[in-house]
């Protein structure tokens, strides 16, 4: 018992406090298994199981084509429309279900809250995390219609890792934030699906950012998920690469959304036990 | 610093929990109409006052030391704040006020089997229960044949835990928990788990960890294994400490208090007390027999049920009691034998319960007076009290002895034949 001499001292906190790093990296087993708990049970569950992965993001690929392809007639930067729209709806599908899963994690795990420690901020970063199993899969149809539609994919494909780190930086800060108020709110459940919605809208998803007229394109950038579409497309796609601009100030606001939403939920955890 | 400076391994502090009543309203309009009306309210002045009642104080400033390898069982009634105080040293909550120190890494027992999933196996259960309670992968696969043997479950451990008996999960669960790799033990109520003999496993366990050096806090409602398994022992009481000391003493003390609700004696004043047309109930206790209000009783020992009452008019009546245990079963529910026939009076009627019949545990009496139509007035709930367990015929056993009845029997023996 090498820990045996720590003295750990619990006392009221009060006002903003640090992360705890240490305490998150100290229980990681238990992310790993939260994670793996959830997959496991889903797939057991499901029929489809990992298939629901791809359904999502083509099923919206299908009406996107429809409607803003076909009927809209909505540019796609030279590429084909439902090869366009795939690409920005997969790691699209990632974020909204990153941040729908972290709002709901902590009610959604009420029991462990209220009878276990562990840093509480486990359940909305494995509520992120789950999502990458998700991702690679539907990752590997995008590369089959890359192919099916002669794309070959060189070198920049490596900027995806980068690109959807920051996508998971983002739906971290959103739903560590949101998912605290919801344990005193429960309205916030209610409105995340339409956040969600409105916010698909204004992501260059369903149509390219050189749509935009060029004095919205800052505005376009404070959204962090402008940045990563746009770079994702880039990357896997080709054409011209998105402005540096762009990038910086999609890069700043995803960390912003995650310091905001870091800051509100240690703020607010000491009362999960109490008001959960 | 060495363990010779620092002569405790958990040192709490003037711990004090508040908990608002009222305010986390969990809908925002409702929320945002509390504000205005507490705006109102600070700017009326009253605000103070209505602050004041919309608060709970589970704890008010608790404060106590435990040495490193003592095993301290923590009683009191319902409501006490033994729980919070357990969540607090457990981390779960944070406190109002005060501090707790504590050396080395806690474990916490206050719910067994928190985060199993019914559709995952057994095994994958004890894995994700492990993490849950902050072991680490290889610690749990360190001891996992240990805790599936401790459990029982072998033949199982694949199936998944929604196919298990409640008994097997239990087991399982506790089984987990017991083989924490903690300095420091808190353990809430795991008694109530399992059968007899898993009961006297997880008394054995927890009492084996102390041996290993390790702390355990222990909370029971079961006196007979605080008893046996902690030398001291501290009675909290709406959030204070009423004693800290060697069990026995402290005991004494909480068998002597009475309890908010039913108390071991009850009065009512003329104004409130229950009444119909004939009677008028005044009074019901237990106590000692030879009337010690005082005097625990422990199950060898005869104790009386007292009822004082008016009758208002002459006539025939009779007095019932209903004796219910802790689980809610009736123990019995007598009348007195021959029916009362008298003119208007002040009447007191007792009977004694004889020793060594009931088993130890807390029991509540139901006071009934019938009229001569059979008409009842019922004190439901009268009084309540707690018959402790003796030292008798332990045989190494320290859970709560199973059964409503433990009376003392005449055995005989006698041997028919030679052996072989």
């Amino acid at each position: 018992m090498s820990r045996a001499e720590q003295v750990t001292v619990i006392r009221p906190s009060r006002g903003w406090r640090s992360l705890q790093i240490g305490e998150l990296l100290r229980h990681r087993d238990l992310m790993k298994f939260l994670i793996w708990r959830d997959m496991k049970v889903r797939y057991q569950q499901t029929l489809l199981g990992g298939l629901w992965a791809i359904i999502q993001p083509l099923g919206t690929t299908a009406a996107f084509t429809l409607v803003f392809g076909s009927l809209a007639k909505v540019p796609s930067d030279g590429i084909p429309y439902p090869l366009f729209s795939f690409t920005g709806l997969v790691i699209w599908t990632f974020f909204s279900q990153a941040v729908i899963g972290a709002v709901g994690s902590l009610i959604g795990s009420t029991q462990l809250v209220e009878k276990v420690y562990f840093p509480r901020l486990i359940l909305p970063i494995s509520a992120v995390l789950r999502g990458l199993p998700d991702l690679a899969i539907a990752f590997v149809c995008l590369i089959a219609a890359m192919i099916y539609y002669g794309v070959v994919p060189d070198w920049r494909m490596l900027w995806i890792v980068p690109l959807t780190l920051l996508a998971a930086i983002a739906a971290t800060g959103v739903g560590c934030g949101l998912g605290a108020i919801n344990v005193r709110f429960r309205d916030v459940r209610q409105g995340v699906p339409l956040l969600i919605q409105l916010w698909l809208f204004v992501t260059p998803v369903a149509y390219p950012a050189s749509l935009a007229p060029h004095s919205w394109r800052p505005l376009l950038g404070l959204n962090p998920m402008s940045g990563v579409v746009e770079g994702y497309r880039w990357a896997l796609l080709g054409g011209a690469p998105p402005s540096v601009m762009l990038m910086a100030l999609s890069t700043a606001s995803a960390l912003v959304f995650l310091l905001v939403g870091l800051a509100v939920f240690r703020r607010m955890e000491s009362s999960f036990a109490d008001i959960i | 610093m060495t363990t010779a400076a620092r002569p405790w391994a958990i040192k709490v502090e003037g711990l004090t929990k508040r908990y608002r009543l009222g305010v986390f309203d969990s809908n925002l309009r409702q929320s945002i109409a509390g504000m205005g009306k507490s705006l109102v309210r600070s700017l009326t002045g009253s605000g103070k006052a209505a602050s004041a009642a919309s608060e709970f104080w589970a704890l008010r400033g608790v404060s106590f030391e435990i040495p490193r390898g003592e095993i301290v069982g923590l009683i009191g009634h319902n409501g006490a704040g033994k729980s919070t105080l357990l969540k607090i040293l457990a981390r779960i909550t944070e406190p109002s006020e005060g501090t707790v120190q504590f050396v080395g890494k806690v474990g916490s027992l206050l719910e067994v089997g928190t985060g199993f999933h019914p559709e995952l196996s057994g095994r994958d259960n004890v894995f994700l229960n492990g993490a849950i309670l902050g072991m680490s992968h290889a610690e749990v696969a360190r001891h996992f044949d240990r805790i599936v043997e401790f459990a029982g479950v072998e033949q199982f451990i694949d199936t998944p835990v929604k196919r298990y008996s409640s008994g097997m999960y239990m087991r399982l669960a506790f089984a987990v928990a017991a083989h924490l790799e903690s300095d420091i033990l808190l353990v809430d109520e795991v008694l109530a788990v399992g059968d007899g003999e898993f009961q006297k496993k997880c008394l054995q366990r927890i009492s084996e960890m102390a041996r290993d050096g390790r702390t355990v806090v222990f909370v029971s409602h079961n006196l007979a294994a605080v008893q046996a398994l902690c030398p001291r022992a501290i009675l909290l009481d709406k959030g204070l400490v009423l004693a800290d000391g060697p069990t026995r003493d402290v005991l004494q003390t909480y068998l002597h208090r009475g309890r908010d609700g039913p108390m071991s004696r009850c009065e009512w004043g003329p104004a409130e007390a229950p009444a119909n047309g004939v009677f008028r109930l005044r009074a019901a206790r237990v106590e000692s027999a030879e009337g010690d209000p005082l005097a625990p009783v422990d199950i060898t020992k005869p104790f009386r049920i007292t009822i004082e009452y008016e009758r208002l008019k002459s006539g025939a009546g009779s007095v019932a009691i209903r004796l219910i245990d802790e689980t809610g079963v009736l123990v019995f529910d007598l009348s007195n034998s021959t029916p009362d026939t008298g003119p208007a009076g002040f009447y007191r009627e007792s009977c004694v319960v004889p020793g060594d019949l009931l088993n130890s545990g807390e029991y509540r009496v139901s006071v009934g007076l019938f009229d001569e139509n059979e008409h009842m007035l019922e004190a439901q709930d009268a009084v309540a009290f707690d018959l402790m367990d003796s030292d008798r015929d332990r045989r190494g056993w320290y859970g709560k002895w199973e059964g409503v009845l433990r009376p003392t029997l005449a055995w005989t023996r006698e041997r028919l034949a030679d052996g072989a």
